[in-house]
C-alpha cells in the first residue's frame, strides 16, 4: 500500500522518465566512446565528409517526439487528480508562518502537528501569515505553495498508518530548514478520540498562550540564548541600542516600548539583529497587555 | 610559408600601457578583460560553493549561522548567474572570435562593446558592495521572491540594482552581435556558410535583446516597493506575489538558453575540428538553435507548477516544456553522428566537448523529469533541482567554457599548454563534478528541500559524498587554471593552426594582429566545415 493516493502516479511518472533517460544516457555515451576508439586518427587516418541525412534527422525528431509526449502524458495523468478535492473531504486549515506550521480543525482544536484518519480524503486550506512557504510531505509526494493573500488548498488520502515528515519547500528566511512538522495517520476511532481531547490551557498564563499561538518562540527564546531575535529573558528593564531611522539610540525596554514594538514592528530595530522580520500581528490592546504581562515574568 | 615568418605586431603589443587596455576598442582586448573578470568571479563563486558544502557536511551547525548561510547561497547564485554564466561564453569567446569567424576586423560597435564591459564592472561593484554596505548581502536566494525580498532588512535593493545594470550590459552585447552578424560577414559568406558558433550567438543575442528588459523592469519594481512602499508584489500592501514569479521567469527561463545555446555553439565548433570532417546536419543544428530560442519563450510556467497554477495552464506549460527537448536532442544526435567516420584527434578540447554532451544529457534528462507535472510536484524546490541546474550550467556550459578556453588558447596567446596536465585536470574535474552533483539528484528524490541550512539525519550520507566531490572539483579547477596561467607566460610557441581547423580564425596568426587578418581570409568551399582532405561521402 502506498503512503498516499498520489504516490503511485508520481512515482510512475518519475521512474518512467528516469528509465528512458538511463537508456539514452548509457546508449549515447557508449556509442560516443565506441566512435572515439573506432575512428581515432591511428585507425582511421582519413575522415569521410558526411553532410547529413534527412532520413536520420526525421527519425531522431520523430522518436524523441513520441517519447516526450508519453512522458508528458504520464505526468499529466499523475497530476490531474491533485487538482480537485472530492466534495466529502475533511477540511483542515493549515497555517504557515515564519517557521512554524499550525493546523486548525473545525471543532476549534489547533495543533502543531497534523493528525488525520486513515483512508479519508483530507483537504488542507492553506494560509500564510507572512511570506511564501510550501507545505511538502515527501512520503506523500505532494507539495503546494502557501502564498499570503491567496486561498490555495491541497488534498490527499493517507493510506498507511504512521508518522511522516512535513517540511517547508519554499525558502522563507532564516530558519526555513527548521520549519518542520509531521503528519500522523491513525485509525478512525483513534482520530475521533484525539480530536475530542480538550486542550487544557486554563492554568496557563493567557500571555503565554497568545505567544505560543503567534509563534513568538520560533524567533525568541526564554533562556537568554540568541535565536533570530533577542531573548525575552530579562528583556524588561534591559538597556540596549536600537536603530530608528538609521540613527542609534540607547533605550531601556519597558512596557510602552514593547507595546509600540508589537504595533509597529518595523519602526525600530534592535542593533545586531536582522530587521524586517518581526511580524505585524493583529493583536488587541488587551492581548498586548497579556503578552507584556507574561514577558515581564521571564527573568 | 615565408609570409608566416615575417615579424608582425600582435594585438597584445599593438598598444602599450594600462589605459590602452581599460579603454581599448579592440574586441580581442575587451574579450580578455571579460575573461579575467569573469574567471575572478567564478573563483569567488566557487569558494562560496565550497563554504556551503562544508556547512552541509554534518547536520546542524558546522561553520556558519543560518542567516550567513542564506546570504552565501544568494551571493553564490547571483555571482554565478549574473557575473559568470550569462556573460561567460558570449562576452569572452563571442567577443574574441565572432569577428574572426566571420572574417572581419571588429564587432559592429566597438565603443558600445567597451561600454558593455564597463557596465559589467559597475554591476559587479554593486553586487560586491552589498558585502560592506547596508545590512549585508541579500538573503533571498538569487530569485528575489516577493514578499520576503520586500521585507527582509538585508541589502536587497543594491543586489537588485546590480542585476539590473548587468542586464543592460547583456542587452548591449546582444545588440552588438546581431548587427555584427547581419552587417559584417566577409564577402561571400551567407548565413548558411556561417560557423555554427555564430549561429548560436545569433539566437542567443535575440533572447538577450528581447527578454532581458523584462527582468530589468521587474527588479526595478522590487526597488520601488522596498523604497517607496508601492504595493506591487507584497499582499500586505495590495500586491501579488505570484505576479512577481511570472515576471521573473519570463526572463529567467529564456536566460537558461542564453547560458546553454552558446555552449552548444562551442561544441559544434570543436567536434568537427577534432573529427577532421564536416559537421553532420549543419542546417538541423543551426535551425534547432532558433527553434530552442523561440519555444524557450513560452515555457516559463514550468517553474511555478506548485504556485497554484490552473489545470489548463499547467497542461500547456508542461507540453511546451517537453517540446523544447526535441531540438535539443536533435543537436545531440547530430554531434554524435559527426564522430562517425571521422579521423579523431583525442585532445583536451574534444574531451571537454564530449563531457559537455554527457553532463548536459544528465541535465536535460533530469529537466524532463521536472517538466512532467506529477514528478515535478514532488521534486520542485528540492535538491533534485539543484543537481539538475548544476548539470546544465556547470556540467554543460561550464565545461563548454573550459573546452573553448583550451581550444582557442593557442590562438589567443600563441602558446600551447601542457596537454598532460590539462587532460589530468579534465579527468579529475569530470569525476569530482559527478561526485559533487549526482548525490544531489538522489537527495532530491529522497525529499530534501533546497536552500536548507540544516537537514534531517537520513540525508547525511549523500551530503557528505557531495562535499567530498566539491573538494575534488575545486582542486581540479585550480590545477586547470594554473596550467593555463603558466602556459600563457612560459608555454611553448604554438603554430597558427595547431588543430588543423578550417574556420577562418585559424587562417590568421597566433596571437592575431590588431586588425585580425593581414590578407582576406578564404572561405572554405562547400560549407564552413568541409574538410578538403576528407573523402567525400557518395
Ligand atoms: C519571524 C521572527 C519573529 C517572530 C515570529 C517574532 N519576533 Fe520579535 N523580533 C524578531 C527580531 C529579528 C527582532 C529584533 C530586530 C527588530 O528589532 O526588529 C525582534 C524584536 C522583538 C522585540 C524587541 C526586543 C528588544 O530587545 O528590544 C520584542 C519585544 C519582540 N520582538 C516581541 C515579539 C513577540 C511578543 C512576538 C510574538 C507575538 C514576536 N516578537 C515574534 C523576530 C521575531
Ligand atoms: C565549485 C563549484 C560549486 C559548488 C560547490 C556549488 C554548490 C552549490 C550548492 C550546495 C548550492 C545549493 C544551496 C542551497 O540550496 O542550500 C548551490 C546553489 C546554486 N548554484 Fe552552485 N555550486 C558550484 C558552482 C556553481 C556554478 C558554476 C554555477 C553556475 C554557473 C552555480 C549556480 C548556482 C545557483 C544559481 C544556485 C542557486 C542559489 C539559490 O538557491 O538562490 N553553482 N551551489
Ligand atoms: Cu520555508
Ligand atoms: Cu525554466
Amino acid at each position: 500500500m502506498y503512503a498516499s493516493n498520489f504516490v503511485e502516479g508520481v512515482d510512475f511518472s518519475l521512474y518512467f522518465i528516469l528509465a528512458i533517460s538511463v537508456f539514452f544516457l548509457v546508449g549515447i555515451t557508449a556509442v560516443m566512446i565506441y566512435f572515439l576508439f573506432r575512428y581515432r586518427k591511428k585507425r582511421n587516418p582519413v575522415a569521410t565528409n558526411i553532410e547529413g541525412s534527412w532520413t536520420l534527422e526525421i527519425i531522431w525528431t520523430v522518436v524523441p517526439t513520441i517519447l516526450v509526449l508519453m512522458m508528458f502524458w504520464y505526468g499529466w495523468v499523475g497530476y490531474r487528480p491533485m487538482l480537485t478535492a472530492p466534495d466529502d473531504a475533511m477540511e483542515i486549515q493549515a497555517v504557515g508562518q515564519m517557521w512554524k506550521w499550525t493546523f486548525n480543525y473545525d471543532n476549534g482544536k489547533s495543533s502543531d502537528t497534523l493528525v488525520i484518519p486513515i483512508d479519508k480524503p483530507i483537504k488542507l486550506n492553506l494560509v500564510s501569515k507572512d511570506v511564501l512557504h510550501s507545505l511538502y510531505i515527501p512520503a506523500f509526494r505532494l507539495k503546494q505553495d502557501v502564498v499570503p493573500g491567496k486561498d490555495f488548498s491541497m488534498w490527499f488520502i493517507g493510506q498507511k498508518l504512521g508518522r511522516y515528515d512535513i517540511l517547508c519547500a519554499e525558502y522563507c528566511g532564516q530558519l526555513h530548514s527548521y520549519m518542520l512538522s509531521s503528519v500522523t495517520v491513525v485509525e478512525n476511532d483513534e482520530f475521533d478520540k484525539w480530536l475530542a481531547e480538550e486542550q487544557d490551557n486554563s492554568n496557563e498564563h493567557p500571555g503565554l498562550t497568545l505567544m505560543k499561538k503567534n509563534a513568538c518562540f520560533s524567533c525568541h527564546t526564554t533562556d537568554g540564548s540568541r535565536l533570530v531575535g533577542p531573548s525575552f529573558k530579562g528583556v524588561v528593564g534591559r538597556s540596549e541600542t536600537i536603530i530608528v531611522d538609521d540613527k542609534e539610540e540607547t533605550i531601556t525596554v519597558d512596557a510602552d516600548f514593547i507595546k509600540h514594538k508589537l504595533q509597529n514592528p518595523l519602526s525600530s530595530n534592535v542593533k545586531g539583529f536582522q530587521s524586517g522580520l518581526m511580524p505585524k500581528l493583529p493583536l488587541s490592546d488587551q492581548e498586548i497587555s497579556h503578552i507584556i504581562d507574561y514577558v515581564s515574568t521571564i527573568k | 610559408m615565408t609570409v608566416d615568418t615575417l615579424p608582425y605586431t600582435t594585438f597584445f603589443k599593438a598598444k602599450k600601457g594600462i589605459m590602452s587596455w581599460l579603454f581599448t576598442l579592440d574586441h580581442k582586448r575587451v574579450a580578455l578583460l571579460y575573461l579575467y573578470s569573469i574567471m575572478t568571479f567564478f573563483l569567488v563563486g566557487a569558494s562560496l560553493g565550497i563554504l556551503m558544502r562544508l556547512e552541509l557536511f554534518h547536520p546542524g551547525k558546522d561553520i556558519v549561522e543560518p542567516h550567513t548561510y542564506n546570504q552565501i547561497f544568494t551571493l553564490h547564485g547571483v555571482i554565478m548567474i549574473f557575473l559568470f554564466i550569462i556573460p561567460s561564453i558570449p562576452a569572452v569567446f563571442g567577443n574574441f572570435f565572432l569577428p574572426l569567424l566571420l572574417g572581419t576586423d571588429d564587432v559592429a560597435f566597438p565603443k558600445l562593446n567597451l561600454f558593455s564591459f564597463w557596465l559589467y564592472v559597475i554591476g559587479a561593484l554593486f553586487a560586491l558592495g552589498t558585502l560592506v554596505l547596508g545590512d549585508g548581502p541579500a538573503d533571498t536566494g538569487w530569485t528575489f521572491y516577493a514578499p520576503y525580498s520586500v521585507r527582509t532588512g538585508t541589502n536587497v535593493t543594491m543586489s537588485v540594482v546590480a542585476a539590473f545594470v548587468l542586464g543592460f550590459s547583456s542587452i548591449l552585447t546582444g545588440l552588438n552581435f546581431i548587427v555584427t552578424i547581419h552587417r559584417l560577414r566577409t564577402p561571400g559568406m551567407g548565413f548558411n556558410q556561417m560557423p555554427l558558433f555564430a549561429w548560436s550567438l545569433y539566437a542567443t543575442s535575440w533572447i538577450q535583446l528581447l527578454a532581458t528588459p523584462v527582468i530589468g523592469i521587474t527588479l526595478l519594481m522590487i526597488v520601488a516597493e522596498r523604497v517607496f512602499g508601492v504595493g506591487l508584489f507584497d499582499p500586505s500592501i495590495g500586491g501579488d506575489p505570484v505576479l512577481y514569479q511570472h515576471m521573473f521567469w519570463i526572463y529567467s527561463h529564456p536566460a537558461v538558453y542564453i547560458m546553454a545555446l552558446p555552449a552548444m555553439g562551442i561544441v559544434s565548433e570543436i567536434i568537427p575540428t577534432f573529427a577532421q570532417r564536416t559537421i553532420f546536419g549543419y542546417k538541423a543544428i543551426a535551425y534547432s538553435s532558433m527553434a530552442i530560442a523561440f519555444i524557450g519563450y513560452f515555457v516559463w510556467g514550468h517553474h511555478m507548477f506548485t504556485s497554484g497554477m490552473s489545470g489548463p495552464a499547467a497542461y500547456i506549460f508542461s507540453i511546451l516544456t517537453f517540446l523544447v527537448a526535441i531540438p535539443t536532442s536533435i543537436k545531440v544526435f547530430n554531434w554524435l553522428a559527426t564522430l562517425y567516420k571521422g579521423s579523431i584527434n583525442i585532445e583536451t578540447p574534444l574531451l571537454f566537448a564530449l563531457a559537455f554532451i554527457f553532463n548536459f544529457l544528465i541535465g536535460g534528462l533530469t529537466g524532463l523529469v521536472n517538466g512532467a507535472l506529477a514528478a515535478d510536484i514532488h521534486l520542485h524546490d528540492t535538491y533534485f533541482v539543484v543537481g539538475h541546474f548544476h548539470y546544465v550550467m556547470f556540467g554543460g556550459t561550464g565545461f563548454a567554457f573550459f573546452g573553448a578556453l583550451h581550444y582557442w588558447f593557442p590562438k589567443i596567446w600563441g602558446k600551447m599548454y601542457n596537454k598532460k596536465v590539462a587532460n589530468t585536470a579534465f579527468a579529475t574535474l569530470l569525476i569530482g563534478f559527478n561526485i559533487l552533483y549526482f548525490p544531489m539528484i538522489i537527495l532530491g528524490i529522497m525529499g530534501m528541500p533546497r536552500r536548507y541550512y540544516d537537514y534531517l539525519p537520513e540525508f547525511t550520507f549523500w551530503n557528505q559524498i557531495s562535499t567530498v566531490g566539491s573538494w575534488i572539483t575545486v582542486s581540479s579547477l585550480i590545477v586547470l587554471i594554473v596550467n593555463l596561467f603558466v602556459a600563457a607566460n612560459k608555454g611553448k610557441k604554438a603554430p597558427d593552426n595547431p588543430w588543423d581547423g578550417i574556420t577562418l580564425e585559424w587562417q590568421t596568426k597566433s596571437p592575431p594582429p590588431l586588425e585580425n587578418f593581414d590578407k582576406m581570409p578564404k572561405i572554405p568551399e562547400g560549407g564552413p566545415y568541409n574538410y578538403p582532405n576528407a573523402k567525400s561521402s557518395s
